[in-house]
């Protein structure tokens, strides 16, 4: 017994060891042993072949799903006045009803916006049982290979990375409270003063651009884990925390940010003007508040490749532990980052359109879509004003162009 | 998201509903994927509120009617066999002439059929005709606050006198094919589902 106890021990001592040698100390200091390098071409490698096999076995047994990236349907794009197929010259004809019948139909079986809330469906399968629709039963080969993966992942992945966030974790805690009385000394990309945007996916996002820079950040007050990190991280830096549906926070968050941009001499601050996590295929709608505080904005785009794990936190499906956990079973998480030129305010241009302009060059550097639908929809209805839109359109078709109907 | 869907719906409701709609098996299982997604009670039926959780559902004018069409008379929840069958009435016609069958009994997708369906749009209270009143609601619906109440009354009017042609007043199912038997109906009530 007390063999195993020497022997356990050993091994515990050896594993942290490699771990405080090998990948803590050189990350500290921004070294790289290149493993990480190598392990992402061995997957890609892998990956490509399982696809390979997964298209061969499709071809054999046609019950295994297919994907379909483009949607469910075809829609054929076009004008009310083109869709009604007739001009409309101030009269009604009851096929008008087809028209809406038809959209709301076709909206029923795939529309653009709630499937944003949900993970990416990807073209092949990643070897990971949570994106696995029967594709394991294709071939013994396959198969064995995701048996593999499965060790590698919770056995040897999942160990190191918990024992590096145990590290991390109380480093954090301790190591906030000593920074708060160090002097401000690193490059900041965005400069200091103005305000860095960027679209939002998962709290990993901050993680990732707190690598290559400090920010103050702006975000809504969660409970759990991420309070606890939340309120560590305000003894070092100022931050501002608030409610999402406190009315007044909001004011008093817009005054505070106006106060932090006007001090010149604070960091920039880091805003997710989309108000949630969205799953990363496309971009929705930028919340004005952020730009209407004045000062440069430093636009990023964060693209996260979904082959090696999905990094989309679904917020009302998964708590943060259960999410960190996915994340730390998957492959890896690979992000791409742009950094684009900042953006001003134009004259003539008001803070909606302003916003939409920095929304559509980030959707276009990241490859997303860019969708006007708010981000916000993930919790709430639609405002009623869209559908008093559909019917002035309607309305001013049917009456045509004198408005006056005098047949 | 969906890695379950397709283990839950069997291979015998997959035949049947085939044989019932005409989808390919492959469009059954991704609808089925879609079913479950709105299903956010997560209980293999849908409700009114799951389908007004849509954003382009709810902004369309005539959301709550189409919505109206899943649902049986009387009933709150469809189940998935009741939805396919009704988008069922969207698949265009053209399909139809891979597997003809001419001993089964009319397709959901014929003319007449989406007709019917276009027809219950109309319809509020299924007595299967289409009264003034009906008519005039469902314009209001359409246009919202933007035509007065004397102007939309005699577009209903003027709409009703052209179809009436047994002078009930009323638009019954064989007058509104009169009236759509210039339209194609196939193009404007057919949605192109990809294999």
């Amino acid at each position: 017994m007390e063999d195993l106890w020497c022997v356990a021990l050993g091994v515990f001592q050896l594993w942290l060891f490699v771990v405080v040698f090998f990948i803590t100390l050189p990350a500290m200091f921004g070294l790289s042993l290149g493993v990480t390098g190598l392990y992402i071409q061995i997957l890609v490698k892998i990956l490509e072949w399982a696809t390979l096999r997964i298209q061969r076995g499709r071809q054999e047994q046609p019950s295994v799903p297919v994907p379909l990236p483009n949607g469910i349907i075809e829609r054929a794009g076009g004008s009310m006045a083109e869709e009604m197929g007739r001009p409309g010259c101030g009269r009604f004809a009851p096929s008008d009803a087809l028209y809406f019948c038809k959209k709301g139909l076709e909206s029923i079986a795939d529309d653009q916006v709630t499937q944003r809330f949900s993970s990416e469906e990807l073209a092949s399968w990643n070897l990971l049982t949570r994106t696995n629709q029967n594709f394991c039963y294709i071939s013994l080969r396959l198969t064995v290979i995701w048996v593999l993966g499965v060790l590698v992942r919770y056995c040897v992945l999942f160990p190191l990375r918990i024992t590096l966030a145990a590290i991390g974790l109380s480093w954090l805690v301790i190591g906030t409270t000593v920074v708060g009385l160090l002097p401000e000394s690193r490059e900041n990309k965005p400069q200091k003063g103005g305000i860095c945007v960027a679209n939002h996916t998962t709290p990993i996002d901050v993680v990732i651009l707190a690598n290559d820079g400090c920010y103050a950040m702006v975000g809504q007050i969660h409970g759990g884990l991420m309070g606890v990190l939340q309120r560590s991280m305000v003894r070092s830096c100022p931050h501002v925390w608030f409610e999402r549906s406190e009315m007044k926070d909001r004011h008093a968050v817009t005054s505070r940010l106006r106060a932090h941009v006007a001090a010149e001499t604070k960091l920039p601050i880091l805003i997710f003007p989309e108000g949630t996590c969205i799953n990363n295929t496309s971009v929705m709608m930028f919340k004005k508040g952020s730009f209407e505080i004045g000062g440069t904005i430093y636009p990023v785009a964060i693209k996260y490749d979904p082959r090696f794990g999905d990094a989309f936190w679904n917020s009302g499906k998964y708590h943060m532990v259960s999410y960190l956990l996915r994340t730390m079973t998957s492959w890896a998480i690979v992000v791409n980052v742009w950094y684009l030129p900042p953006m001003t305010l134009q004259d003539g241009e008001d803070a909606a359109q302003f916003a939409n302009r920095v929304k559509s060059a980030i959707a276009r550097r990241g490859g997303l879509l860019d969708l006007a639908w708010d981000g916000g929809l993930k919790r709430g209805k639609v405002k009623d004003s869209f559908k008093e839109q559909q019917q002035k359109m309607y309305s001013s078709f049917i009456l045509g162009q004198n408005g006056i109907n005098n047949q | 998201m969906g890695s379950r869907a397709s283990t839950l719906l069997r291979e015998e409701e997959i035949e049947e509903i085939k044989k019932e709609t005409g989808f390919s098996h492959s469009q059954i299982t991704r609808l089925y994927s879609r079913f479950t997604s709105l299903d956010k009670g997560e209980n293999g039926t849908l409700s009114r509120e799951d389908f007004q959780r849509i954003p382009e559902l709810a902004i369309n004018p005539l959301g709550d009617r189409i919505i109206n069409a899943f649902f049986p008379e009387g009933e709150d929840q469809v189940n998935f066999r009741g939805f396919m069958r009704t988008l069922a009435h969207f698949r265009p016609i053209e399909d139809n002439e891979k597997n003809k069958d001419h001993t089964a009994s009319e397709p959901l997708n014929s003319r007449t059929n989406k007709l019917l369906f276009a027809f219950r749009l109309y319809d509020l209270d299924r007595d299967d005709k289409i009264s003034r009143d009906e008519l005039l609601q469902v314009l209001r619906m359409m246009v919202g606050v933007n035509i007065s109440d004397e102007q939309l009354g005699s577009i209903a009017d003027r709409t009703i006198q052209e179809a009436d042609t047994n002078g009930d007043n009323c638009i019954s199912f064989n007058e509104f094919i009169k009236v759509l038997e210039k339209v194609d109906v196939e193009q404007k009530m057919s949605i192109r589902f990809l294999h």
